[in-house]
């Protein structure tokens, strides 16, 4: 196996796309050692990003944040500006793994893993980020719900890597909020994920973004859900539409987590949650 | 195997050397190279805690790190913990409590009851369960790891050391 640490995410991805055997990029490692140790994969190329300047870095602007593609988890939370623009994407993040994981663990490793769980995923798709692809010869910003396209599967080419997410800066009077279910407190991993952001004017919802994971092959964006709350101060009668859109969304699988028939009825039992939390962090009173 | 790299880092103080293969993880290479047995290995895939080190400060498994990945880095293990033979006080409260059955497990527990002491000097029950939720133990049941932790955050803040 050849361990690489490139300068420039161009030169990570042509090492990438010139290496003939398995290739593999290298950022927290929490995913990829696993797979190593397990003897899932058996790289022939592993590229360390983590010695690129800038890599490891959050950098904030009028335009809002570039989180670098080597950031932690546990780097993200002691971010009081991130926490405080978009408090959903933080505690998304904040709910993988233990501290120990949290250490290591990336918001484009979670995305690129590709697991319909995925908790940081749902967030990042409400709250609009966007992922820096940089190739071999040319660098594109996509739509973070255009990078995965199945389980395990990503719309990136090989080559190509994610450098750093960006997110919007957070416009007046919005919030975020994520929530997820587990059968265990910690250490446990999505049966239904939900990710609520919104934007109120004069007390009402002007604009909604509403997302759920761990229901379908990927995280989905639910737009007949945000239409539902859209134009209310989340009265009774518009949460349980909200619920309704939310269920009526769900592709589920059966497995020892939880039910086809469970994970349906919690996906709007956790959106109503997420959303009072979302309208309250955006200043609205219920 | 992959061919052997050289790599420089400062274990618990002291400037240290190792050659291993790049895809040997950082645990391994601290055991069979560096000869630091106190980190453990349980799982092999960061569940347990076993195998827990700071590396530049940060709390990780050891395990999910390469060995290569430490290069020029900073990495202090429990074998760092005690000062001139005098144990850690998070060591001595552990035995104190009788927080510990086979052993294997308090290396990992007590790297992450530090990392914890160290950005949250007064800690909750809640607070502590969920810092070293990323550590198992098969033996004694939490209970006794959290109050041994509770009381050295007491008597540290009393003491006014970190």
């Amino acid at each position: 196996m050849r361990y690489e640490t490139p300068a420039s995410a161009k030169e990570a991805a042509g090492l990438l796309k010139k290496e003939k055997g398995a290739a593999f990029l290298l950022a927290g490692g929490t995913d990829l050692l696993v797979k190593l140790k397990m003897g899932i994969v058996e790289p022939d190329l592993v590229v360390d990003i983590k010695r690129i300047p800038k890599i490891s870095e959050i950098q904030s602007s009028t335009k809002g944040f570039t989180i670098g593609a080597a950031v932690s988890g546990a780097e993200l939370g002691e971010h009081a500006g991130l926490k405080k623009a978009w408090p959903g994407v933080v505690e998304a993040a904040n709910l993988i793994g233990s501290d120990q994981i949290q250490g290591r663990a990336t918001l484009p490793g979670n995305l690129c893993n590709a697991s319909p769980a995925a908790d940081s995923v749902p967030a990042l798709i409400a709250a609009g980020a966007k992922a820096v692809v940089v190739g071999p010869l040319k660098k594109r910003t996509v739509a973070v719900e255009k990078i995965v396209i199945g389980p395990g599967k990503t719309s990136l080419a090989k080559g190509e890597l994610i450098e750093a997410i960006t997110l919007p800066k957070a416009e007046p009077r919005s919030g975020d909020a994520y929530l997820r279910f587990t059968p265990r407190t910690e250490m446990d991993i999505a049966v239904v994920g939900i990710a609520i952001s919104l934007k109120l004017e004069r007390g009402v919802i002007k604009k909604a973004r509403v997302v759920l994971g761990a229901v379908a092959p990927t995280a989905i964006v639910v737009a007949a859900a945000a239409k539902a709350i859209v134009g209310s101060k989340l009265d009774d009668k518009t949460l349980d539409k909200l619920a309704a859109a939310c269920s009526a969304a769900c592709n589920p699988i059966d497995d020892k987590r939880g039910t086809i028939e469970y994970r349906v009825r919690v996906a709007g039992v956790l959106a109503k949650r997420a959303a009072k939390i979302a309208f309250q962090r955006a200043g609205g009173s219920l | 195997m992959s061919k052997s790299t050289l790599v420089s880092t400062t274990v618990n103080g002291d400037a240290v050397e190792f050659a291993c293969p790049t895809d040997e993880s950082l645990m391994t290479a601290l055991r069979d190279r560096v000869g630091l047995t106190g980190v453990k290995e349980g799982c092999g895939t960061g569940d347990c805690g076993a195998c827990s080190i700071s590396l530049d400060g940060r709390l990780v498994c050891s395990c999910i790190v390469l060995g290569v990945e430490a290069e020029g880095r900073t990495i202090e293990t429990v074998e760092g913990l005690s000062q001139n033979g005098v144990l850690h006080p998070l060591q001595q409260s552990f035995i104190d409590h009788a927080a510990l059955q086979c052993g294997i497990c308090t290396p990992g527990f007590l790297i992450a009851a530090k990392a914890l002491l160290d950005r949250n000097p007064n800690p909750n029950e809640s607070e502590i369960r969920y810092a070293l939720a990323g550590n198992l133990c098969r033996c004694t049941g939490y209970d006794k790891i959290v109050r041994a932790v509770q009381a050295t955050a007491k008597d540290m803040r009393k003491k006014g050391r970190s």
